[in-house]
């Protein structure tokens, strides 16, 4: 029993461990090259089921293929914005600086997504709708979230003294979790033309097997290359903030 | 409650002893819905169709326009550090700054509501309906404005931020509020429309004074 206890506490110590930045640093220096490595193999995959694998859409022909990028970013951004909030959380209830670091380095990988996914929106509109962009539940809300990330950002780069900076991100953070499903459904009473989702967990997806497959590869490219740019974001910010730290001046990237 | 209460007088009288800024904001209400027939045309069929939407979203500015007065001089003299310190709960406090500034930059909107929707041919109806979803809308617009108001305190730019921060979360608000008017206008049932901004009001009411209370100690450590 007393041997258990002693296991479960050595390995809660080294998880607890890794909450340190300095702990933090080297480890994912070393896991950024490995999430790289990932991002252009699910990526080159992803890419070539996509664009050679996966039949010509019998409606929208050729052009549905942006659907691989679309997808794929629309999912990060929304995913993004609820990691976000769970570390900025996270860091409110515990005070763990690190937690809130990564909220703070996560959130230009989410704004960039919620981009990416209006950008390459207005694209395949063009040629499907005829319009690169149209007032419905789906676009409008994205544009929204695109919204609560930048003012995240904004509010978090108008304060200098960190700690609040931190924490009033947090709250703003979850203010916006919460809205987020309010606006959603808001803005999806209010006006709705675009197509119902074309993979969702209860009904078989309405879409051929490689199209699926395409999709889940490139969303798994994503997946790897959000992780990978936010530890090398959440390293620099660790720099920045740590820069008065010994074991900062001692790194080697870092000395002169 | 009592020193809600409290508080709600001591805001009231402030703003009365310096009536020119609340006065302003309700200018800037009027001025910005006269100025839509000017660019837009003085056709009245098209006047009764954007009306709901204008006269709402110049509510929303208004609304943002006095929302920087509610924590900001109290924060730069100190009085908010004191209230914070004060045994009294700080919510209790929060709250009853936000229903004083509610008083003061939302009720009279819903009361001026009415003369502008005239002035867009709103008929009798459509009119009541838009006082009916202004009563419930401005005090939501006020309750999220003072979680931006709160997490702005005292930063460059502050004001100019809080539109960023705040606007998004309008957004719901927006939607019912115009959307009632809309629907009234033409003949579908409003009750859905009613009941959606009374539930965003209860959610509101409910949590945002703890969000602003945290806030605001968030400011003030």
């Amino acid at each position: 029993m007393n041997e258990v206890n002693h296991l479960s506490k050595t390995r809660w110590f080294n998880w607890l461990k890794l909450s340190s930045p300095s702990t933090f640093y080297p480890v994912a220096g070393k896991l950024i090259p490995i999430f790289w490595i990932l991002t252009a193999i699910f990526g080159i995959a992803g890419l070539w089921v996509s664009f050679f694998v996966a039949p010509v859409d019998a409606v929208q022909g050729q052009g549905y293929r942006i659907i691989f990028i679309h997808v794929p970013a629309s999912w990060m951004s929304m995913f993004l914005y609820l990691v976000m909030a769970a570390w900025a959380g996270l860091g409110l209830v515990f005070n763990t600086r690190l937690s809130a670091m990564m909220a703070q380095a996560l959130a230009p990988v989410g704004a960039w997504m919620a981009f990416l996914s209006l950008w390459t929106g207005a694209f395949w509109g063009k040629p499907m709708w005829g319009a690169w962009w149209v007032w419905d539940a789906r676009l409008t809300s994205e544009l929204i979230l695109l919204f609560l990330y930048l003012g995240f950002i904004a509010l978090q780069a108008s304060i200098d003294n960190p700690r609040r900076a931190d924490k009033a991100g947090a709250i703003l953070a979850l203010v916006g979790v919460v809205n987020v499903p309010i606006i959603y459904f808001s803005v999806k009473w209010w006006n709705t033309l675009h197509q119902g989702a074309s993979v969702s967990v209860t009904k078989a997806p309405a879409m051929a097997q490689t199209m699926l497959w395409g999709m889940l590869l490139m969303a798994l490219c994503f997946w790897m290359y959000s992780i990978a740019v936010g530890l090398m974001r959440v390293r620099a910010i660790i720099l920045e903030r740590e820069a008065h730290a010994d074991w900062v001046r001692q790194l080697s990237e870092v000395k002169i | 409650m009592n020193a809600m209460f409290a508080i709600i007088t001591r805001d009231l009288l402030l703003v009365m002893r310096r009536k020119s800024e609340v006065l302003t904001a309700l200018f800037f209400f009027v001025v910005v819905t006269s100025l839509f027939p000017l660019g837009i045309g003085a056709d009245p069929a098209l006047l009764r169709k954007i009306a709901p939407g204008v006269i709402w979203v110049a509510a929303l500015l208004s609304t943002l326009l006095g929302l920087h007065r509610m924590f900001a001089a109290d924060y730069q003299d100190g009085t908010l550090e004191q209230l914070v310190l004060s045994p009294q709960p700080l919510v209790l406090l929060v709250a009853g700054k936000i229903i004083a500034h509610w008083l003061v930059c939302g009720l009279p909107l819903v009361i001026l509501a009415p003369i502008i929707g005239i002035q867009f041919d709103l008929d009798v109806d459509s009119l009541y309906v838009l006082m009916a979803s202004l009563l419930l809308g401005t005090p939501v617009l006020s309750l999220l404005g003072s979680i931006g108001a709160a997490l702005t305190l005292g930063l460059r730019g502050g004001s100019v931020l809080m539109s960023l921060l705040i606007l998004p979360l309008y957004v719901p608000v927006l939607i019912f509020g115009a959307g009632a008017v809309y629907a009234n206008s033409v003949g579908l049932n409003i009750s859905g429309h009613i009941s959606l901004l009374g539930a965003l009001l209860i959610l509101a009411l409910a949590f945002v004074p703890w969000v602003s209370a945290a806030a605001i100690k968030i400011a003030i450590e």
